[in-house]
């Protein structure tokens, strides 16, 4: 017979899962849960400075791996931090599994202290939970967590244990299996023909690559789809790196912010070839004049994604990989010189142009050297925003998982704690973690956590003293009434990172630039990079929200002028 | 006038089976406002000696009602999504106790 308390059969149960580490804050309602941990000798507890960095550690741990992660929050205010990276996994499907600890059982439901309804809370934003009712169920509710996560869809799980659970002595006889993904279900084989028939017949097609088809791991597989057949590619903000970005055929990113030629190429397809991609409105623009002339196939694990914005003419519900595996022999090799023409001639007229900058740094000509400075496969986190987006336009992404970035929710304060969580998980690589000022300050407590764990992660601080998005949106589209989107105060974050134990470089200095991105990025452990951004430098070209990809603002190749034409007073519905 | 005619709504039944546990009403109902799905009725109660409980669902049979359906499958408590037709009578026979 097996003797162990509720916590001690998590600890161990999580050991089988193969998990090592979990990030975490402990509290009155996990305590037995963190008393089971400090025994474990294959787990590393790291100790965030704020739940949500904890959430967001695992995340970034199960982004860069593609392996279901962990984190652990106590009750109340604990599980309340932990939402929004939650919910944040939710929109990207990320497998994480979060443990929450919760009042005793008996106290449930009578408002005791730290109590929150963890449960009924994290139904709209996990892919499942459960709220354990006895120690005995946890022997069937991990290794069924694991499995859900994994599943599919990837997804957050959440897990509520009640604080009695955590203690009650249980005896079983074995151990359960750890909980794996199921099997994706086989992809139709007529399914596959037609898509096949439909390709070959197209004069003009398009593939459209998302985090779907990175989750599965069909990046090689699209590659050579698109190299046999030569289709144009253009992957999705959660796509990027699923082909090289600069390989000859990609598209680079589309939508809101992509360079021009991608929304047009797209504008003049025949057949959109779309995996693992969900029509986000980021990417479609108005979707009722998205590729306006195109047959569509779409590929998901989803099936609720089949038919859910745009209807398909042929949906196949499968993974990405064993879909576009199945379709490659089937596929004819063709050269398409008239797309191929055409495409090119679209690249050469309407490029991505360089973003105008009043100030002394350029970002996408920082973005650039800073990527030419590290390894070609060097993990890449963003924070949300602009730097988000310069980094999305020109990083030259070469394999999937490569770059964290929180796609779906759109999180400040992604960045730092996903960057670690990656740096945890590939211990020694350099990660770095392009970030704003503002995003920064929303999880800047994990700067000491990077500090404390060594953590190999490169800040660097794109500063422009503003909410630099909305503040382009106010210029944009409210008549720049700029309103509560720049700084009066200032952070020295020069001096903030040092407060943390983390040394910090200026790029401030036009002479020295270089030379301080090179000591920066040659340094072990974590450092900050600050690099003074001008307030009125805009990503473009940009999709005005709500309207049609074509209708594309400023970005125009010979374009160089610091501000933008005003584009509209009032935001298009 | 009778119940047809009064529920001239196009309208359809689904028939839910789901493992019986205090939180599958809340997932079930939580789908449906969180996707602005509407139901018009919902009926529950345990079946198969407890461990099943049906959810009987009167819903709008318009352009999503696919996707509700699909939707609801994914629910990790759903185990069977079955669709009747509008005048199922588990919900005509209830007309009865909802007079105002
Ligand atoms: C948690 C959160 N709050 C608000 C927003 C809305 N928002 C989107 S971008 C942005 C500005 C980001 O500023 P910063 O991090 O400094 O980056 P920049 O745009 O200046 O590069 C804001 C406030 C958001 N995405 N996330």
């Amino acid at each position: 017979m097996i003797q162990r308390t509720g916590a001690q059969t998590i600890v161990e149960l999580l050991e089988r899962q193969g998990v090592t580490i979990v990030p975490g804050i402990p509290g009155g309602a996990n305590l037995p849960l963190y008393d089971a941990l400090s025994r474990s000798k294959r787990i590393r507890h790291v100790l965030a400075r704020h739940e949500q960095g904890a959430g967001f550690m695992a995340q970034g741990m199960a982004r860069a791996t593609g392996e279901t992660s962990v984190c652990f929050a106590t009750s109340g205010p604990g599980a309340t931090n932990l939402i929004t990276a939650i919910a944040d996994a939710k929109l990207d499907s990320i497998p994480i599994v979060a443990i929450t600890g919760q009042v005793p059982g008996s106290l449930i439901g009578s408002d005791a202290f730290q109590e929150v309804d963890t449960y009924g809370m994290s139904i709209p934003v996990t892919k499942h939970n459960f709220l354990v009712r006895s120690a005995r169920e946890l022997l069937r509710v991990i290794p069924d967590a694991f499995r859900i996560a994994a599943s599919g869809r990837p997804g957050p799980v959440l897990i509520d244990v009640p604080k009695d659970v955590q203690t009650e002595v249980i005896e079983f006889e074995s151990w359960p299996e750890p909980g794996r993904a199921d099997p994706s279900p086989a992809v139709d084989a007529l399914d596959v023909a037609r898509a096949a028939d439909m390709i070959n017949e197209s004069q003009r097609p398009v593939l459209y690559i998302g985090g779907g088809a990175v989750c599965s791991g069909a990046g090689e597989a699209i590659r050579r789809l698109a190299e046999k057949a030569c289709i144009p590619t253009t992957m999705t903000l959660m796509g990027l790196g699923a082909i090289p970005v600069d390989h000859p055929l990609s598209l680079r990113m589309l939508g809101m912010h992509a360079a021009r030629y991608t929304n047009m190429a797209l504008e003049d397809c025949d057949l959109l070839i779309a995996a693992g991609v969900r029509f986000d409105d980021r990417a479609t623009g108005k979707v009722a004049e998205f590729c306006p002339t195109a047959k569509v196939i779409h590929v998901d694990i989803d099936p609720s994604e089949l038919d859910k914005i745009k209807s398909a003419h042929l949906g196949i519900e499968g993974d990405a990989r064993e879909a576009v595996e199945a379709l490659l022999p089937q596929v004819h090799k063709s050269g398409r010189t008239k797309w191929m023409d055409h495409v090119g001639r679209l690249k050469a007229a309407y490029p991505l142009v360089a973003a105008a900058s009043g100030g002394p740094l350029s970002p996408h000509r920082l973005v650039r050297t800073i990527s030419e400075l590290l390894k070609r496969d060097a993990c890449v986190a963003t924070d949300v925003g602009q730097h988000q987006m310069w980094v999305a336009q020109v990083y030259p992404f070469n394999r999937p998982r490569q770059l964290l970035t929180s796609g779906g929710l759109g999180t400040m304060g992604f960045g730092l704690p996903a960057a670690i969580g990656a740096a945890l998980a590939h211990p020694g690589d350099p990660v770095v973690c392009f970030t704003g000022d503002g995003s920064l300050l929303m999880n800047i407590q994990e700067l000491a956590t990077a500090a404390e764990e060594a953590s190999n992660v490169k800040v660097v601080l794109m500063n422009n003293n503003s909410l630099g998005l909305v503040h382009q949106q106010q210029n944009l589209f409210y008549g720049n009434r700029i309103f509560g989107s720049d700084y009066v105060c200032h952070v020295d974050f020069l001096k903030v990172a040092e407060g943390f134990g983390v040394p910090a470089f200026d790029m401030g200095q036009p002479d020295s630039q270089h030379s301080a991105l090179e000591q920066a990025l040659s340094l072990d452990g974590p450092c900050l990079i600050h690099a003074p951004i001008d307030v009125g430098t805009q990503v473009l070209p940009m999709v005005p929200p709500g309207a049609a990809n074509r209708d594309m603002i400023g970005g125009e190749n010979g374009h160089t002028h610091h501000s933008v034409p005003q584009h509209a007073a009032t935001v298009p519905a | 006038m009778n119940a047809i005619q009064k529920n001239r709504c196009q309208c359809a039944t689904l028939e839910l089976t789901v493992h019986n546990h205090p939180g599958v009403m809340s997932h079930v109902c939580g789908m449906f406002s969180r996707r602005a799905f509407n139901v018009e009725g919902i009926l529950c109660m345990p079946a198969n000696g407890g461990d099943r409980s049906s959810i009987w669902l009167k819903v709008r049979a318009n352009g999503r009602l696919e996707q509700m359906i699909k939707q609801l499958t994914k629910l990790e408590d759903v185990v069977e999504v079955c669709r009747h037709d509008a005048d199922h009578e588990v919900f005509l026979r209830l007309e009865d106790f909802f007079r105002v």
